[in-house]
């Protein structure tokens, strides 16, 4: 083929999409850096920033406090749900359906909500403190700080190990196992010698997200952290206090943790490398029953572990029918908190459906351009618009939220403000996931069903809306409704960005648990489940095969 | 040291499912053994019973006297060569091979000692530091192997080993087996539903069907004189005829054509079926045989030439394989006059299910 032909609608697009990265990411990130490097009032180039944050305990520490927490996180969720997936790909679990259901229920909802239950739980005059302490004179160990972070975000995301394991899982061939058992290792020597070394490129990149999402995670630390100061609060706290905020000093924070997560990012890329290898899985691992002690104790570990994850939820659930009275819940039942919350939330709940509708179409729409790009148009411009495309998976939501800020809040692009910017940081946030995704979809359309359309007279748009898009429609479907509910319940990014006309529902549980209206937070995060979980089901309805990837 | 397995009523049922009802097997020292049948037939579900991966509901197994039924997998001291070769990769070849060895608690020199035996025997010591991901389909297969065997098994068992191979390496490779199996000299059972395989490599063959062992022999017992119709017609290709006994004149009849049948195991008239195979026919120009035909198709396969008949007294067709030659070729439509090698003939009660020439 020659250059000339080439050079079609595709090679307009690529070239559109790019310069749209270039508005809306590229610019921006350069003005965060320039921030990060200027000083303000002389407009010199400084590096003053950099050395306050090092030299500042007080702001160094948050950045170790981050890295402790989120390693940790990252580690315990290995830890946990590497186990449970095993166990649920090789056994026969009673309520197995019923089990992954909550699972990923359980992921679903923004973490601080799970950080308000637990406080509500296990905080200092928390349901579950209470009873130990005047029924068995107990005092269970204080979970604000580290503890806290760790349970919170642990029980929060592990599922995306479990579910990221469960994949990998379903390509190692049972026959491995087998031929390990005939040379005499089975069991638990098995699972390390064999079992761990073939997921390891998965725990790997399953580890990634975790860290990434921990790192990030605002509302979490910020609720149940008390004086465990993570650097996205901090991030948040120089930016957006009205004594001293210092927006130059918020970007070099920015800039920093860019940094150590691209840093993360590649340590993971170069192991992950070296360590994978091809599988296809001819005969499937199938599940077994299991007998005797071996069957009690799987039992109990699944459902204690769902069981725990799944409290949170439950006990929001069940606060939001309690009577209140003022700030604290009263005896007796009602739906006072209901009625009080729909005074509240205004705009809230229109906009949390119109926010991440607006962005999903646009997301969908971009995403699937750039994968049919990425995958059948390979070519040195279309990777490079692939790995631009990725940046924004390392980039902590906070930190887009304040390039965001920084870029436009001042022409000639004023967005600052308005729903529109809202929208960007969402599409720009969630590109990446979408991207792979469909990505992957198309990888499994053969080419030459696209080269028999070609070859019976159909242009190359034509194949691609009438052939290759229905074949993806369903995949991106459930992509879609996936990326919807991440969408619906994000905070990160939009506590920045938010006013009072483009609150969230999720930006109002957040002000209504700050301002101690547990149950009005209760009953809004009660509606927000519901919501996710409907989405859920219509995912159900269009995803194949129900798996799910994050 | 190396075993006979005495199979004795094995029964395996999948929940209510019973996939092998009663099979009883006993195979003998240092013999290749294989089980041999279309898929479904049981002879994995069979093969896996062996090696452990499968519950037994029902019989005994031994290896000599020692019963297995409710030995562990890794207990039974079992070489397994899988379908898709099973080769850990995550490991390098050496890796691969030393595995069982490792957990066998060999000493560290014993182990580098048995692996380097076992890795130039089979011929891939050069490729001992390579990731089985860098190796072809029939090297995977010789790592197999070596693994299999380095762990001095009582038993090799081997499910479908070439059915991943091309064409021509699944020849060599097929070799490549049974030369091995000779020299380390081991009790070998041997899973494939490839017919010709299981001939070429089979000391001697059990075919199966419907979870039933139809025919234990040696591959020319099981090729010339097939127990009933589905091991004739499973095993090469054959023709059946239809025809009829008369115990009188010890002769068989169909159309003008007779034969004498000298001691079958039957005493009075009967109807039977014949099998013959196409190479067993010789086909004729000039009038010499009551048998009589029209050509309707031919194929030139190169060695042989197919020829396709229509028998005049009953328009069946039948198939007949000569070897090729220069001259003489056939016409479609010619005419031509056919005798049987008779003594190759087999003949079949009516229904199918007995060997009228056998005596079992």
């Amino acid at each position: 083929m020659n250059r000339k032909a080439r050079f079609d609608l595709w090679t307009l697009l690529t070239l559109g999409l790019l310069i749209l990265y270039g508005i809306f990411l590229i610019l921006p990130m350069m003005n965060l850096l320039t921030k990060a490097v200027v000083d303000k009032e002389t407009g010199q180039f400084t590096l003053n920033y950099f050395v306050k944050f090092f030299n500042t305990p007080y702001y160094f520490n948050t950045l170790l406090n981050s890295f402790k927490v989120t390693t940790a996180v990252t580690i315990l969720t290995l830890i946990v749900a590497t186990p449970l997936a095993y166990i649920f790909s090789r056994y026969e679990i009673r309520g197995k359906k019923f089990l992954q259901v909550l699972i990923i229920l359980s992921s679903m909802s923004a973490p601080f909500i799970g950080a308000y239950s637990w406080i509500l739980l296990l905080g200092r005059s928390g349901l579950i403190t209470q009873i130990f302490k005047n029924t068995l004179g107990i005092t269970i160990p204080n979970i604000y700080g580290f503890a806290g972070i760790l349970l919170v975000l642990t029980l929060q995301l592990y599922p995306l190990i479990f579910l990221y394991v469960s994949g990998a899982l379903k390509n190692v061939d049972n026959s491995l196992l087998e031929a390990s058992e005939n040379l005499g290792c089975s069991g638990v020597n098995r699972f390390f010698k064999i079992i761990i070394p073939l997921i390891t490129p998965t725990l790997l990149a399953g580890g990634l997200l975790v860290f990434m999402r921990a790192l990030a995670d605002f509302g979490t630390p910020m609720l149940i952290g008390e004086g465990y100061r993570t650097f996205p609060v901090t991030i948040f706290n120089e930016f957006i206090s009205e004594i001293g905020g210092d927006d130059g000093f918020a970007a070099a924070i920015s800039i920093v943790a860019i940094i150590i997560t691209m840093i993360i990012f590649l340590v993971q890329r170069y192991i992950s490398v070296r360590k994978s290898f091809t599988m296809n899985a001819i005969n499937k691992i199938r599940p077994k029953e299991a007998s005797g002690i071996k069957r009690i104790l799987i039992h109990a570990y699944s459902y204690l572990l769902v069981g725990i994850s799944i409290m949170p939820q439950v006990y929001i659930f069940y606060t939001s029918f309690k009577n209140v009275h003022g700030t604290t819940f009263a005896p007796g039942y009602s739906f006072q908190s209901y009625t009080a919350a729909f005074d509240k939330v205004g705009r809230a709940i229109t906009n949390t459906m119109l926010i991440p509708a607006i962005s999903l179409v646009i997301i969908v729409f971009l995403a699937v351009l750039l994968a049919y790009i990425s995958v059948r148009r390979p070519g040195p411009v279309s990777s490079i618009l692939d790995s631009i495309s990725m940046i924004p998976y390392i980039i902590p939501g906070s930190v887009i939220g304040i390039t965001l800020l920084i870029a436009f809040n001042k022409p000639p692009m004023i967005l600052s403000g308005t729903m529109i910017i809202m929208v960007i940081g969402l599409v720009i946030r969630r590109m990446p996931y979408t991207i792979r995704s469909t990505a992957a979809i198309l990888q499994q359309i053969p080419m030459n069903i696209e080269e028999a359309a070609l070859s019976l007279g159909s242009s190359k748009i034509n194949t691609f809306y009438k052939i290759t898009m229905p074949m993806m429609a369903a995949g991106i479907i459930s992509g879609a409704i996936l990326s919807w509910i991440t969408m619906i319940s994000e905070l990160s990014t939009a506590i920045l960005l938010y006013t009072a006309r483009t609150r969230t529902l999720t930006i109002e549980i957040y002000t209504q648990i700050i301002r101690g209206n547990y149950g009005i937070a209760a009953a809004l995060s009660t509606m927000l489940a519901v919501l996710t979980i409907i989405s859920l089901l219509i995912f159900n309805k269009f995803s194949q095969d129900g798996d799910l990837s994050m | 040291m190396s075993v006979n397995i005495i199979i004795k009523n094995a029964v395996k049922k999948f929940g209510d499912n019973t996939v092998i009802s009663d099979i009883s097997l006993d195979i003998k020292d240092k013999e290749l053994f294989t089980l041999l049948g279309p898929s479904g037939c049981g002879k994995t579900t069979l093969l896996r019973m062996i090696a452990g991966f499968n519950t037994i509901e029902g019989g005994e197994f031994f290896f000599n006297d020692k019963k297995i039924n409710d030995m562990k997998v890794s207990t039974r001291n079992i070489g397994m060569v899988f379908q898709n070769y099973a080769i850990f990769p995550h490991y390098s070849v050496r890796q691969n091979v030393e595995f069982g060895l490792r957990n066998r608690k060999y000493s560290k020199a014993a182990i580098k000692k048995e692996a380097d035996k076992f890795l130039k025997l089979m011929q891939i010591y050069e490729l001992r530091d390579r990731k089985p991901e860098q190796l072809s389909g029939g090297q995977q297969q010789r790592v197999a192997l070596a693994r299999a065997l380095v762990i001095k098994p009582d038993v090799l068992l081997m499910d479908e080993p070439l059915s991943n191979l091309d064409a021509k390496l699944r020849l060599e490779m097929r070799q490549v087996i049974r030369d091995i199996q000779k020299e380390v000299g081991i009790t070998t059972v041997y899973v494939t539903h490839d017919q010709e395989e299981a001939m070429a490599i089979s000391d001697r063959i059990a075919v199966m069907s419907n979870g039933e062992i139809q025919h234990v022999g040696a591959p020319q017992e099981i090729y010339h004189r097939p127990r009933n119709k589905f091991v004739a017609t499973f095993i090469g290709r054959t023709n059946f005829i239809n025809a009829s006994y008369h115990s009188n004149e010890k002769l068989i009849k169909f159309g003008d054509f007779s034969f004498s049948a000298e001691n079958l195991s039957v005493q009075e008239d009967c109807p039977v079926l014949l099998s013959v195979r196409p190479e067993d026919f010789i086909m004729h120009k000039e009038e010499n045989s009551p048998l009589k035909g029209i050509v309707k198709d031919s194929f030139f396969l190169g060695l042989n030439t197919h020829q396709l008949v229509e028998l005049n007294h009953n328009q069946q067709l039948v198939e007949i394989i000569r070897e090729s030659s220069l001259e003489n070729l056939l016409n479609v439509g010619e005419e031509v006059y056919l005798s049987i090698k008779n003594h190759k003939i087999n003949i079949f009660s009516d229904d199918g299910t007995r060997n009228l020439i056998r005596k079992d």
